[in-house]
Order: structure tokens, then C-alpha cells, then sequence
């Protein structure tokens, strides 16, 4: 029994002091810095451009986990969704040269690319679904961004916790081939717990980057001014890495 | 007293790695049952979330056994991959250096004789009777045979599971969900690993208790001597 205690605040002495230590200033960065040595070995195996791994038919989950968000409860959602969607926007802004908004219909006007992927919550669990939309890049070509954008944020009609859902990601990731608007998933329009009526796809990245109830997005040069200035609402909440690829 | 290298009992490479690779292996453990927390559930194949899919349920692992030590996603996933760094590159580099300066195939790589079950039986016994004299050698086949596991495949197996847990990197590195039948598979292998890694690392502490603690703790520092560990 002495021994289990004493082992037991061994344990506890290491966790404590790692927390301690990560609140110091060289710990602290060292911490936030593993993000760009994982971004920047993905850069160096494929610049990033390689694409997921693509599955058939019978890879699909039964059901397709919805996580975060399931239900949004913001009144002008509810009124959306009981509309049919009918008047739902699709916002394109910031640094573009044409500011465009989109309806539903516009968006599955055109060309789409349905791809069956894996779905992976920084939780640990994953889901295999079949998603349909438009490439995000064909989207913000027809906008025209502008040479000094760096950034596309995602903006969303869910509120959690008080605070507006909202994602971003860099040029490689808005350009790339796999990183669709999905309006359907498995061939029907997607449900409200998985982002009816838009959400991104950013496969090659965690699930919290895919932001669901798409409203906007938004070419930007910094992040900082967009919410708590960390790119995304998991990220300026409690610390999730922006780069979401590992 | 200054003594060639050749003549201690663990070369220098040797023991900053082995000091480098434990306390990495603590760090990614206690992380790693803080990542667990967060969905305590083990499946197989490519995808799982659901109760009924699962081939294993966890329990909560308590805070004293995490880092950090409170619930936080976060803190352990950034505590978990900046250890993963230190860790599978010193693998390598003790890997390269092993192969350089001998240290595998003098000390680790086994016999055709040491295969014989008499051999291995007197081994056994041997240990069993705690006479842990080596007549000679430095490693007797039974810690030749845990530490290549160790080293050649427990060790890799965790770094290439994570690896393939990676939605990146299994876009670039897409046989690693083949070698590992799926994500999930890849997660559960991770797991299973992680534990038989602390079982070894039981087993090596409690055999370091019996064999002369001190003795053998002061020579992964110093470095020892070769003929002190001769009766």
C-alpha cells in the first residue's frame, strides 16, 4: 500500500510539474511550437498536397457520428431550417475582388466532387462518410482572391457556449483538390447534426477544423482579428492546435 | 582510470539514450492515458465511435496518472506530440550509432546456440534463482531476446500506430493504414503496445532491484566497467 502511494505521487508530482512547467515562458513556446515542426514535416513528406485516403460503398459507418454542435438552437437557424433552407446565404468576402453570395441551389449548380472519407475527431473516434459539393477552390476562384490574402475563415450559424463557431485555414488547405462545401452526405441532403445545410470538408485535418452550418467565408491576411485571434473556436478556447493534421 | 570506451559496460551513447527514451516513454504514457480519457473506447478497422462497435472499454484513468494532471485534451495532445519527437528520433540516431559502434551485433544479436531449449531453460532458471551472473557476456538470452522486442519492434510499433493515427500523414503515407488494417486498428495497436512496454518496464525494474540496484543504476550513468559484472 506504501508503495502504490508513493508511486501514485510520483505520478501525480510529474503531472503537476508538467503543468507548472508549462506555464513557464521556454516550455510554454516549446509546447505551441510542435505545431509547425508537425505542419512543417507534412510540407516536407507532400507540401501538403497529397490527398486522403479515399474509401468505396462498404467502407461507410451505419451512422455518422455528429459531435460538438448537433442541434443548434440560434433562433435565426431554427427559422432557416424550418424554411427549407429556402433563403439560406452562402457568403463570400473579404479580400476578393468579387464578393459573391451564393444560394443552395447556386452551390449545387456546381461542378461537384463526391468523395467517401474518413472522418477523425481529435477524440479519437472516426466515421466514414460519402460527401458531395463543390471544391472550395472553384468557389474563391469565381471570387478572385486577392494576392495579399493568406487565410480562409469559415464562418457558422451555430453559437456554442456563448461563442460563434467559426474555423480557418491556410491557401494549401483552401485550394486543395479534396476540400469541398458538402450539401449531402451518403446522397441525402445533410442532416442538422452533421451541419445541414453546408459544412466544410477539410479532409487531412482533425474534425473540428470542418465547420458545420456554413454561413461565410471569408479571405483574410492575419487571423488576429477574428475572434480570439487563434484561428478557430476550439483553438481560442481551450488550446487545440490550429493545425489540425496530426 | 581513464578507460577506452570499448571497455565499459555502456557505451556513452548507449545510456544518454536509454536515460532520453525513459523519460520520454513516462511522459507519452501519462499523456497518452490523458488522450484516452477522451474517448475511452477501442475498435478495429477503419472507423468506430459507436458503444456496439467497440472491442474494448476503457476505464477513466485518474488524474495523478495523466498529464496533465486534469482533465485536458489539449495540454495532453501538446505534451504527447512534442515528446514524440525526442523520442522517435533518438530512437533512430541510437539505432544508427548501435549499428556504427557494434553495440547490437556484439551485444544483442543471438546465437544459433542460445536457441536450444536446454539453453533457454537453464536461462530461465537461472533467472529464477536470481543468480544473474553472465559468464562472460553481457546479456544472457532472455534480456537479448526482450530487448531486441523492445528495441526492434514494441518501440517502432508505437511510433508508426501514431504516425498512422495522422490524418496527414496517412494522406501521405497511405500504406500505414494498410500495415495496421485501419485508424481505429492502428489506435487499438497503440494501445495494446503502450501497456506491454510498461509491463516490460516492470519486469526490468524489478530484475535492476534484484541484481544489485545501485551497482546497475550507478553503471547506466557512469558508464561502469566491463569485468564488475563478472562474479
Amino acid at each position: 500500500m506504501k508503495r502504490r502511494s508513493l508511486l501514485a505521487g510520483a505520478a501525480a508530482f510529474l503531472a503537476t510539474g508538467c503543468s507548472k512547467l508549462a506555464e513557464t515562458g521556454p516550455v510554454s513556446s516549446l509546447l505551441s511550437s510542435v505545431e509547425d515542426w508537425n505542419k512543417g514535416l507534412h510540407d516536407l513528406l507532400g507540401r501538403r498536397k497529397a490527398l486522403a485516403p479515399e474509401f468505396s460503398l462498404e467502407d461507410i459507418s451505419p451512422v455518422f457520428r455528429g459531435n460538438g454542435t448537433t442541434d443548434p438552437q440560434d433562433a435565426a437557424y431554427k427559422a432557416h431550417l424550418a424554411a427549407g433552407f429556402a433563403e439560406w446565404r452562402l457568403g463570400v468576402t473579404g479580400l476578393v475582388s468579387t464578393p459573391l453570395s451564393l444560394t443552395l441551389d447556386e452551390v449545387k449548380a456546381l461542378p461537384q466532387r463526391t468523395q467517401i472519407t474518413r472522418h477523425d475527431c481529435v477524440e479519437g473516434w472516426s466515421a466514414i462518410g460519402q460527401w458531395t459539393g463543390p471544391q472550395l477552390a472553384h468557389i474563391l476562384e469565381m471570387a478572385g482572391v486577392k494576392p495579399e490574402a493568406r487565410f480562409i475563415v469559415f464562418h457558422c450559424a451555430d453559437t456554442l457556449n456563448g461563442s460563434a463557431y467559426y474555423e480557418s485555414v491556410d491557401l494549401v488547405d483552401a485550394f486543395h483538390p479534396q476540400t469541398i462545401i458538402a450539401h449531402s452526405l451518403n446522397g441525402e441532403p445533410l442532416p442538422v447534426k452533421n451541419g445541414a445545410p453546408l459544412r466544410m470538408r477539410i479532409e487531412r485535418q482533425l474534425g473540428y477544423k470542418h465547420a458545420k452550418y456554413l454561413t461565410g467565408i471569408e479571405a483574410v491576411a492575419s487571423l488576429e482579428e477574428i475572434g480570439a485571434g487563434k484561428g478557430g473556436y476550439w483553438e481560442d478556447r481551450t488550446g487545440y492546435q490550429w493545425y489540425a493534421g496530426i | 582510470m581513464t578507460k577506452p570506451a570499448a571497455q565499459r559496460k555502456h557505451a556513452l551513447p548507449t545510456r544518454l539514450w536509454h536515460w532520453l527514451n525513459a523519460a520520454c516513454l513516462i511522459g507519452l504514457f501519462m499523456s497518452g492515458l490523458g488522450i484516452s480519457n477522451a474517448h475511452p473506447r477501442l475498435y478495429w478497422g477503419n472507423y468506430g465511435f459507436d458503444r456496439a462497435d467497440a472491442w474494448l472499454h476503457l476505464i477513466r484513468f485518474p488524474n495523478w496518472m495523466t498529464i496533465p494532471g486534469h482533465y485536458s485534451l489539449a495540454e495532453a495532445r501538446l505534451w504527447h506530440l512534442l515528446l514524440a519527437w525526442p523520442f522517435a528520433f533518438g530512437l533512430l540516431l541510437f539505432m544508427a550509432v548501435s549499428l556504427v559502434n557494434r553495440h547490437f551485433i556484439r551485444d544483442l544479436v543471438t546465437r544459433p546456440r542460445e536457441w536450444r531449449w536446454g539453453a533457454v531453460r537453464a536461462d530461465i532458471v537461472k533467472h529464477l534463482r536470481l543468480d544473474f551472473r553472465h559468464d562472460g557476456v553481457k546479456f544472457n538470452f532472455l534480456q537479448k531476446g526482450s530487448y531486441g522486442v523492445v528495441i526492434f519492434i514494441l518501440l517502432p510499433l508505437m511510433i508508426f500506430t501514431g504516425l498512422a493515427m495522422s490524418p496527414g500523414m496517412d494522406a501521405n503515407w497511405p500504406w500505414l493504414l494498410d500495415i495496421f488494417f485501419g485508424r481505429q486498428s492502428a489506435r487499438s495497436i497503440h494501445f495494446l503496445c503502450a501497456w506491454t512496454l510498461v509491463g516490460f518496464l516492470v519486469v526490468h525494474l524489478v530484475l535492476v532491484l534484484l541484481s544489485g540496484p545501485i551497482r546497475q543504476i550507478r553503471d547506466m550513468i557512469t558508464g561502469g566497467r566491463m569485468q564488475e559484472d563478472r562474479p
